[in-house]
């Protein structure tokens, strides 16, 4: 693959594996930046990108704004409080105004499942998707994918465990449709109510018991329980899940060699994983991090059409 | 008043078992099959089909309070396009149809300005707040033709139970929007493959279900009829099926979306396609189709719900739910039913959306008896046309079927001898 057509970036099951591919070593170009001195190429000098984020965070939007300052982009930053959402603007015309103010990139944060591919119809401006509802956040999906790929040379045959909420969880979704599209053996581990059937269509194997594949992982990505999504009950409590799914120290030292531990953050600590765990030797949760930075960089670049890969 | 004759055409009256060649006359208003004396207006009919003049029982007119959406004027221009003579409005107006005065001014408001005929349903409750019993006594003086929710959905089986037995008493039968809030929570779509992978919020056949056997254990305790709106479940019907059998007075109605479409129509996320019920999956399609065919479902409709394209052109999840549907309706299941899976006759199509409706509402109307009011509908089964929603008679542009090329089409409607609307060749 040599050239990128898309202007907008809504999520992974949009793309094909050639695609996604070549976002990976578009941001391994990029990797590289961040570790010199002078952290900054010119690849988008002169182009705005707006941060028009319509539900709070603070780690994905810091990304963006890193990222898009290492591509010398100029950077404003949209939050719902800020914005005129609350004065009761729709969401299509607030994005008619960033671009009547000549926003090359609007990077979306919204609650609303589909509301990047709603606001794509409407807009010239490159529409990048940092979270949509429980639809999809495929940059976290791929920045995952990425340290995987970095850590163990390949994705293509990978057992990959997913944890957790993955009923509610854009991560997983944009996990599962990257991974399966580049071969990995993707398993969703949860609780019956969070880990509905179904998923398997999505072309993966479901578990409802963690111990009972724990030792088969190469990757094991941890999911946030998300207490703020959930308004009916879907287990019991705080104690029974970690018990059942939660990565104990004990369910930790059955881990194979290499395996990686992951988590999209924030983390739980003593819930979805042990403290111990999520700083032990097999987490990769901070470089998921730093990785960020690299992957969002080249999504920027190659949608808004940037000049120049980095040597 | 000026008469008219229907010339030449193919006079298709399923309640008379009548499928001939032959001249159909409106004299004061009312069917005749002898030439009146003095002047007729001639309408040629030829290569035509003559049929009763359709009915729609499942109509949002807007009218009172939501003007921007729909009034009753372009609500009934695009029924007459659609080939209706008769709709029925829902009460889910603002304010609610639930006292006699509302009643009074929509037919008032009808009679300036409908170019069809507009029939009133009442609510079962109160605002349609599912606690106390709307005045049923009042409202039938007032001329409702049936008692419903619609929109929402009388949780509290004891409030509901009352309400079938006490509706028996003016022989109103009680018409159900079927969702159990409990079980449907904030669900925007069908709860199967599509709702997992666009991660939004699943409205589950379940739902549905629980409040259809519920009806139809009702109907049974107050031996009076319950009839549910919009079925969209393949259990649903198997359960009416089985009601149905047993004699008790149940039936259920069908849109046309629920069988021309399914949730992956969502794939895009766009609002055109969420309705309540949703769009569901392929097999409940063919249960509903199956439903169809063996007369478990006897009644066709649209839910033609109008709104604005601003209150449409949001998220998805904050978006309304509904389409239009009067002026694709016959189309589509025409289409569908007719040609493409061969399910029904044109006469038994023509028969759910007349005779059968008629008969749930007690209406004069819905056949082509000599003497009943002189509504007919032409149709040509066979004329492909391709709908373009930007002519629509609604006053809204919500529909899913824009550009859809369909074979079968209304093409004139006649309300009492008197021709409302023609389709340009």
């Amino acid at each position: 693959m040599k050239t990128w057509t898309r202007k907008d970036l809504i999520g992974l099951d949009d793309l094909n594996p050639e695609e996604i591919q070549f976002l990976l070593d578009t941001a391994t170009a990029f990797k590289g930046v961040g570790e010199r001195s002078l952290k900054k190429v010119p690849a988008l000098r002169g182009k705005t990108l707006v941060n028009f984020f319509v539900e709070p965070s603070t780690r994905t939007r810091t990304s963006f704004e890193i990222a898009a300052m290492r591509l010398s982009a100029d950077v404003v930053n949209i939050t719902a409080t800020a914005s005129s959402l609350q004065k009761g603007e729709t969401l299509k015309d607030t994005a008619r105004n960033l671009q009547a103010l000549h926003a090359d990139i609007i990077v979306l944060r919204h609650s609303s499942a589909g509301s990047p591919r709603f606001l794509a119809g409407h807009l010239e401006s490159c529409i990048i998707n940092a979270g949509d509802g429980s639809h999809e956040h495929p940059t976290q999906g791929l920045l995952d994918i990425f340290t995987m790929r970095e850590k163990h040379g390949r994705i293509a045959g990978l057992n990959v465990l997913i944890v957790g909420d993955i009923l509610f969880s854009r991560v997983a979704r944009s996990n599962i449709h990257g991974l399966v599209k580049l071969g990995a053996k993707v398993t969703l581990v949860g609780p019956t109510t969070l880990v509905p059937s179904g998923f398997e269509k999505l072309g993966v194997r479901i578990v409802h018991r963690l111990d009972e594949v724990i030792e088969e992982a190469d990757v094991i990505n941890l999911l946030r329980i998300q207490h703020e999504r959930q308004r009916k009950e879907y287990f019991p409590g705080l104690g029974e899940y970690i018990s059942l799914f939660g990565l104990t120290k004990a369910r930790a030292a059955r881990l194979k060699p290499g395996c990686l531990v992951m988590h999209p953050g924030p983390i739980n600590r003593g819930v979805e994983i042990d403290s111990e765990v999520a700083d032990g030797e097999r987490s990769v949760i901070l470089e998921q991090v730093t990785n960020g930075i690299a992957v969002r960089m080249a999504v920027l670049y190659l949608c808004a059409g940037g000049a120049g890969l980095p040597t | 008043m000026k008469n008219l004759h229907i010339k030449n055409g193919r006079i298709l009256d399923p309640a008379n078992h009548r499928d001939e060649i032959g001249d159909v006359f409106v004299v004061d208003g009312r069917i005749s099959y002898s030439a009146p004396s003095g002047k007729c207006d001639i309408l040629d009919a030829s290569g035509l089909v003559v049929a009763p003049g359709l009915i729609d029982i499942h109509v949002h007119l807007r009218e009172p309070g939501q003007s921007h959406k729909e009034t009753i004027a372009t609500g009934t221009r695009a029924a007459a396009a659609g080939g209706f003579t008769s709709v029925v409005a829902m009460p889910n107006t603002s304010p609610t149809a639930d006292s006699a005065a509302t009643i009074a001014w929509i037919h008032e408001r009808a009679k300036a300005g409908a170019c069809v005929n507009v029939f009133c349903t009442g609510a079962i409750t109160k605002g349609l707040a599912g606690e106390e019993l709307a005045p049923f006594g009042a409202l039938a003086s007032a001329g409702v033709v049936a008692l419903t929710d619609d929109g929402r959905c009388v949780q509290n089986h004891e409030v509901m139970r009352r309400a079938v037995e006490y509706a028996r008493m003016f022989q109103l039968p009680v018409m159900d929007h079927c969702q159990d809030y409990s079980l449907v929570g904030d669900g925007v779509m069908h709860e199967g493959e599509w709702s997992l992978r666009l991660g939004l919020p699943g409205w589950p056949r379940m739902g549905e279900e629980m409040i259809v056997a519920r009806n139809a254990m009702l109907a049974d305790l107050c031996q009076s009829p319950i009839h549910c709106q919009h079925i969209s479940s393949g259990g649903s019907v198997r359960i009416l099926r089985e009601a149905r059998k047993r004699g008790i007075p149940i039936s259920g109605e069908v849109c046309p979306h629920h069988i021309a479409l399914t949730d992956a129509s969502l794939s895009t996320f766009d609002t055109n396609f969420k309705m309540n019920p949703p769009l569901r999956a392929q097999a409940d399609v063919e249960a509903i189709l199956e439903g169809i065919a063996d007369g478990t479902l006897t009644i066709l409709c649209s839910d033609h719900a109008p709104h604005a394209s601003y209150e449409k052109e949001v998220e998805f999840d904050h978006a309304p739910f509904g389409i239009t549907g009067l002026e694709t309706e016959f189309a589509v299941f025409c289409d569908l039913l007719v040609h493409k899976r061969n399910v029904i006759s044109l006469a038994r199509l023509i028969e759910l959306y007349t005779h059968e409706p008629a008969k749930l509402l007690r209406l004069d109307r819905g056949t082509l008896s000599e003497g009943v009011p002189g509504d007919v509908t032409l149709l040509d089964p066979e004329r492909e046309w391709t709908f373009d929603k930007s002519a629509s008679q609604s006053l809204s542009r919500n529909t899913p079927f824009d550009k859809m090329t369909l074979k079968g089409r209304a093409v004139a409607t006649v309300v009492a001898g008197k021709v409302v609307w023609q389709a340009e060749d």
